[in-house]
C-alpha cells in the first residue's frame, strides 16, 4: 500500500476552543491510484491534505498515524518532515499559481528551490526541460517573470515544479477551480499523465468539483464535517453511492442536458454543523432523510464491499 | 426589455495609455420580459464587463444599451435612481459584497434610506421579512447578524432579497453560483427559476455550461469580447456550430461521459489584435481562404434562432 | 470556511482581548502615559517658570533643583515639564492637521480617480519636494515672533503628503470592492459612500496614521527647534537642547541640561512607534499569534 492513514485527528486552535476539523480519518491509497477528495467547504478536505505535508501554526496534531511506502511520516514534527517534503510528499497548494515570487524569474526560483533541498539545478535541468515539453510550456518560461504567464501556464509551471523530484505522493489542492474550462481539461489530463509516466506514484486530488473527479480519478473519498463519509471507486460513487449524503450530493449536481423544467434538482436542506462543538454520533443526522435512533452513535467507516467503505448505520 | 446594440469597451493600458485592450467589441443581444439569457464565457471574454456596463458601474465606450427603449447612458441623478429601482445586480463573491464591519442587514437599511425614506419602520420590517421568506430564508436566523456569521449561500440570498425589495424587473447575476457549495447552488438556482416564473428577466453570467443549460432558454457565447454564437440554449448545446463552442462542449467535465481523446489548443497570452477573427490562433478549422486571418466575421443566422460568427457558415 | 468563521467572537471583544494581550501595546502605552501624566502634573510640581532666573548657575541635580540649573541659573526641571507640554501640543496640532489634510486629499484622490486624482497627485508631489527648510527660513525672516502654534501649523501643512499617498492607496483598493458597487447601485452619492462605507473600514488604519504623524511632528519640531528655527517665545524640549548646546553644556559637561530632553523625545517617539506596531498586530488578524 502506498499511503496508509490511521485515525488521523487534527484540530484548529481558536479563541473559543478546538475546532475539530479532521476527526478520525482512516483510509489507504494504492500505488498508482489517483484518489479524489471531495466535499463541501468546511468538511476538512483541505485540512486532511495539508496535514499530510505541513501543519500550519493554527493546526494541532492530536493523534493518528500516517505511513507512506512503509515509513511513518512524522507529521507532528515540522523540522523532521523537511526531509520528506518535495521528495516523498509534495503539494500543489490552492492558488499556487499566485504564490510565485513576482520579482524572481522562474528559472531562478526553481534553482533556489532545488538548492534548498540539496539537489543540483544543473543536474536536474535536462529532466526539467523534458517536463516542460510535456506540459507544452516553452523552455523560455525559465527566463520569464510570473506575471508574463497566463493563469493556465502558471498552474502548469507549478505542477512541474511540485513533481520535479518524483514524489511518491502528490496532493493537488483545488488546482482547477480558478481556471478556464479549456485549461481545466489540460491540467487535469496532465495529472493523469504524470501518474502514467510514474513521475508521481499516487495522488490525492482535492476539489469540490466532482465532475472533474469523474474524469480523472480512480477512486473518490467523500468527507462531511470532518469525518469520512464514503470511499469507493469513481464509477460506484457516481452511479451507485450508498451514503445518504453522497446520494443527495450527486443528485444535486446539474448535468449538461438537463433543464429545470424537465427535472427539478433539489439541494440538501440545512447546513453543516459547527465543528467547535460537533453533534454526537453521525454528523449528518440532522440533515439526513433516513436518520434513525442508532445514528446518535457515531457510525464506523466500514468496508461494505470490496474497496467500498461507508460510514452509515443503514448500510452496514 | 433590455437591448444591447454594438456595445464596445476599450481600456487604455501600458505606459501613457498607449496600448488598447478591447474588453468588449461590438456585442448585441436582447433580453425579453420573463426571460433568462445566459452569457457564457471564460476569463477575458468580457462577460463581467458587459454586466457592469448594464448596471452603469463602468462607462460604455461605443454602442447603446437601452432599457424599455431608453438609452441608459443618458440617465443621471433621479433618472438613474429610477433605473436602479428596476435593474439590479448580484455579484460573484458574497463575502466581498458586504462591509465586514457592519451587520449584514444594513444593506436593507441603505435601500430604505435611498429609495423609501417615507415608509414607516414597521411597514418596512414587514417588507423585509416578506422578501427574506421569498428567497427561502428564515428572517429570525439571518437578521441582526454580521456577514462572517452567515454562510455564502445565505449572503447570496440576502442580496437577491435586497433586489426584490426594489420591485426589480431585471437582474444581472454575475457568476453568483461559483462560490457556493454544491448543495446550496441548486437552491439558489431554483430560486432564480421561481423568480423568472413570476416575470423577472435575468442575465445569467457564468462560465459553467451545465448551469446555463439548466436555467436559461437562450444563451450567448462570448470569446475575447466578441459574440461567437448566440441563440436557443438547446440548439447551441446540441449542435454547437462555432469551433470555440465545440471546444467548450468537448472540454466541460461531465458526469455522464468521459472526455473524448483529443488535445485542446490552449490560449496563449492575450496577443495584439491582428485584425482577423479573434479565435484565429486556436481554431482547428481556420483557413486563409475564408478570410479568417484578415476579416472579422459578423453574426449570421445559420439556423432558426441560432446565430454564429464564423466564416464557415452562410445565412439560411 | 464557514464553520470556522462562525465561531469568531464578536468584533469588539476580540479587539479588546488582543489589545490586552499585546506586550508592545502595553509597554508603549505605559511609557506614553508616564510622559503625558508628567506633562500635565509636572508644571504643578514646580514653583518656577521656565525662563526665571532662580538660583545658582550650572548646578548639577540636587534635592532642591531636581534636574539642576542652566548656565543662567534657570531651573531645568521647570523647563523640562513645560517643554513636555509644548511638545505634546505640537504633536497633536501638527500631527492632527497633517492627518486631516492627508485624509481629505487621499480619500478624494483615491475615490474619484481620473483627472481629480492626477491633479491631487501633482499637488502632493509638489508639497513633497518643497524644501521645507528653505521655506521656513523665509518665514522666519518675516515673522519676528513665533509661537508654538505657528510651528505646529507649518509642520501640519508640510508633513501630510505621505499620509495622503497611503490613504489614497487604501481607498483605491477598497473602492474596487463589491460592497462599494452595491452602494452605488443603491443610489448613494460618492461623498456618502466615502464616509459611510470606505472610511469606517479604514478606522484602524487612520488611527495608526495619526499616531505616526504625532510622533513625526514631535521629531520635526525638535529638529527645527534644535537648529534655531523654533518658537521665540516658548520653551520646548528641542529648544532646551538647542540652548544647551549653544551655551556650552557639552563642553562644560552639564549633562543634566540636554540628556533629559533628549531621552524624553526618544522615549516618546519610540513609545509611539512601538504602540503603532502593537496596534497593527491587534487590528490585523493575520499578524496575530494564537
Amino acid at each position: 500500500m502506498s499511503l496508509q492513514v490511521e485515525n488521523l485527528r487534527v484540530h484548529y486552535q481558536t479563541l473559543r476552543g478546538a475546532v475539530k476539523a479532521l476527526d478520525g480519518a482512516t483510509f489507504s491509497i494504492a500505488d498508482g491510484e489517483i484518489m479524489g477528495l471531495a466535499g463541501e467547504s468546511g468538511c476538512g478536505k483541505t485540512t486532511l491534505g495539508h496535514s499530510l505535508i505541513l501543519l500550519n501554526s493554527c493546526m494541532r496534531y492530536v493523534e493518528g498515524r500516517v505511513e507512506l511506502d512503509g515509513i511513518e511520516l512524522p507529521i507532528w514534527d515540522t523540522s523532521r518532515m523537511n526531509a520528506f517534503r518535495f521528495k516523498e510528499v509534495s503539494i500543489i497548494p490552492q492558488y499556487a499559481m499566485n504564490a510565485m515570487n513576482p520579482t524572481r524569474k522562474i528559472g531562478r526560483m526553481t534553482s533556489e528551490l532545488l538548492e534548498s533541498r540539496k539537489v543540483s539545478f544543473n543536474a536536474t535541468l535536462p529532466e526539467l526541460k523534458r517536463r516542460l515539453d510535456l506540459v507544452k510550456l516553452s523552455h523560455d518560461v525559465l527566463n520569464m517573470y510570473p506575471i508574463e504567464l497566463s493563469g493556465g501556464m502558471k498552474q502548469r509551471m507549478v505542477m512541474v515544479l511540485s513533481t520535479l523530484l518524483n514524489p511518491s505522493l502528490l496532493i493537488a489542492d483545488e488546482i482547477t477551480s480558478a481556471l478556464d474550462v479549456s485549461s481545466q481539461k489540460a491540467v487535469a489530463e496532465m495529472l493523469v499523465e504524470f501518474r502514467d509516466r510514474v513521475f508521481v506514484n499516487s495522488m490525492i486530488v482535492i476539489t469540490h468539483d466532482i465532475s472533474i473527479l469523474y474524469q480523472i480519478a480512480d477512486s473518490i473519498l467523500i468527507m462531511y464535517a470532518g469525518k469520512l463519509a464514503e470511499k469507493a471507486s469513481t464509477d460506484v460513487i457516481i452511479h451507485a453511492p450508498r451514503h445518504p449524503y453522497t446520494r443527495l450530493l450527486i443528485s444535486s449536481l446539474p448535468k449538461v442536458g438537463v433543464t429545470y423544467t424537465e427535472k427539478r434538482l433539489s439541494g440538501i436542506p440545512g447546513s453543516p454543523p459547527l465543528l467547535l462543538d460537533p453533534p454526537t454520533g453521525c454528523r449528518f443526522r440532522e440533515r439526513c432523510p433516513v436518520a434513525f435512533e442508532k445514528c446518535l452513535e457515531a457510525p464506523p467507516f466500514l468496508e461494505v464491499e470490496k474497496g467500498h467503505h461507508v460510514a452509515c448505520w443503514r448500510e452496514s | 426589455m433590455l437591448k444591447l446594440d454594438g456595445i464596445s469597451k476599450v481600456y487604455k493600458v501600458g505606459t501613457f495609455g498607449g496600448k488598447q485592450l478591447h474588453a468588449v467589441s461590438d456585442v448585441s443581444f436582447t433580453v425579453g420580459a420573463g426571460e433568462v439569457l445566459s452569457l457564457i464565457g471564460e476569463s477575458g471574454s468580457g462577460k463581467s464587463t458587459i454586466g457592469k456596463m448594464i448596471l452603469r458601474l463602468i462607462s460604455i465606450n461605443a454602442g447603446t444599451i437601452s432599457f424599455d427603449g431608453v438609452d441608459i447612458a443618458t440617465l443621471k441623478g433621479n433618472a438613474l435612481k429610477e433605473y436602479y429601482r428596476k435593474v439590479q445586480g448580484v455579484f460573484q463573491d458574497p463575502f466581498s459584497c458586504y462591509n465586514t464591519i457592519f451587520k449584514a442587514d444594513r444593506i436593507f437599511r441603505i435601500v430604505k434610506d435611498e429609495f423609501y425614506p417615507a415608509v414607516p419602520d414597521p411597514n418596512w420590517t414587514g417588507r423585509v421579512r416578506w422578501a427574506l421568506q421569498a428567497v427561502g430564508l428564515n428572517p429570525d436566523q439571518v437578521l441582526h447578524k454580521f456577514p462572517h456569521q452567515l454562510s455564502g449561500g445565505q449572503l447570496q440570498r440576502l442580496l437577491i432579497a435586497r433586489a426584490l425589495l426594489l420591485d426589480i424587473r431585471f437582474l444581472v447575476a454575475d457568476e453568483i453560483i461559483s462560490m457556493l457549495d454544491a448543495s446550496t447552488r441548486i437552491d439558489v438556482l431554483n430560486l432564480l427559476a421561481d423568480l423568472k416564473a413570476r416575470g423577472l428577466s435575468i442575465l445569467f453570467i457564468t462560465h459553467d455550461l451545465s448551469l446555463a443549460h439548466y436555467i436559461s432558454e437562450r444563451s450567448v457565447i462570448l470569446y475575447r469580447g466578441r459574440v461567437a454564437e448566440m441563440g436557443a440554449t438547446e440548439s447551441i448545446f446540441e449542435r454547437p456550430l462555432h469551433p470555440y463552442t465545440q471546444m467548450l462542449m468537448a472540454s466541460v467535465p461531465r458526469l455522464d461521459k468521459k472526455w473524448a481523446d483529443g488535445k485542446v489548443e490552449l490560449q496563449a497570452n492575450p496577443a495584439e489584435r491582428t485584425g482577423g477573427c479573434v479565435y484565429y490562433g486556436r481554431c482547428p478549422a481556420a483557413s486563409a481562404d475564408l478570410g479568417c486571418d484578415s476579416h472579422t466575421p459578423g453574426l449570421i443566422e445559420a439556423e432558426r434562432d441560432h446565430f454564429v460568427a464564423c466564416f464557415r457558415y452562410v445565412a439560411e | 470556511m464557514t464553520t470556522l468563521d462562525a465561531t469568531k467572537p464578536k468584533k469588539k471583544n476580540e479587539i479588546l482581548y488582543f489589545a490586552l494581550r499585546n506586550n508592545k501595546l502595553k509597554v508603549g502605552l505605559a511609557f506614553l502615559l508616564f510622559f503625558v501624566v508628567l506633562a500635565c502634573v509636572g508644571p504643578l510640581l514646580t514653583r518656577y517658570q521656565p525662563y526665571d532666573y532662580i538660583g545658582p548657575a550650572a548646578e548639577p541635580p540636587s534635592s532642591e533643583y531636581w534636574f539642576g540649573t542652566t548656565t543662567f541659573g534657570q531651573d531645568v526641571f521647570s523647563q523640562f515639564v513645560f517643554g513636555l507640554q509644548a511638545t505634546f501640543l505640537v504633536g497633536i496640532v501638527g500631527g492632527g492637521l497633517a492627518t486631516l489634510i492627508g485624509i481629505l486629499i487621499g480619500f478624494t484622490a483615491g475615490y474619484r480617480g481620473g483627472v481629480v486624482d492626477e491633479l491631487l497627485n501633482m499637488l502632493t508631489n509638489m508639497v513633497l519636494v518643497i524644501p521645507t527648510l528653505a521655506v521656513l527660513l523665509i518665514i522666519v525672516a518675516y515673522l519676528e515672533v513665533r509661537g508654538i502654534f505657528i510651528e505646529s501649523i507649518f509642520i501640519g501643512c508640510t508633513a501630510w503628503p505621505w499620509t495622503a499617498r497611503a490613504i489614497r492607496a487604501q481607498t483605491f483598493s477598497l473602492r474596487s470592492r463589491d460592497f462599494v458597487d452595491l452602494a452605488r447601485m443603491s443610489g448613494e452619492k460618492s461623498l456618502k459612500i466615502i464616509f459611510t462605507e470606505i472610511a469606517p473600514n479604514m478606522m484602524s488604519y487612520l488611527l495608526l496614521v495619526f499616531i505616526l504623524q504625532f510622533g513625526g511632528a514631535i521629531l520635526i519640531a525638535a529638529t527645527l527647534d534644535f537648529i534655531g528655527l523654533g518658537p521665540t517665545n516658548a520653551i520646548s524640549l528641542g529648544l532646551m537642547m538647542n540652548n544647551a548646546v549653544l551655551w556650552g553644556a557639552l563642553i562644560l559637561g552639564m549633562w543634566w541640561w540636554f540628556v533629559p530632553p533628549g531621552i524624553a523625545i526618544t522615549a516618546i517617539v519610540g513609545a509611539l512607534y512601538v504602540t503603532n506596531v502593537g496596534l497593527d498586530e491587534v487590528f490585523n488578524p493575520k499578524l496575530r499569534e494564537m
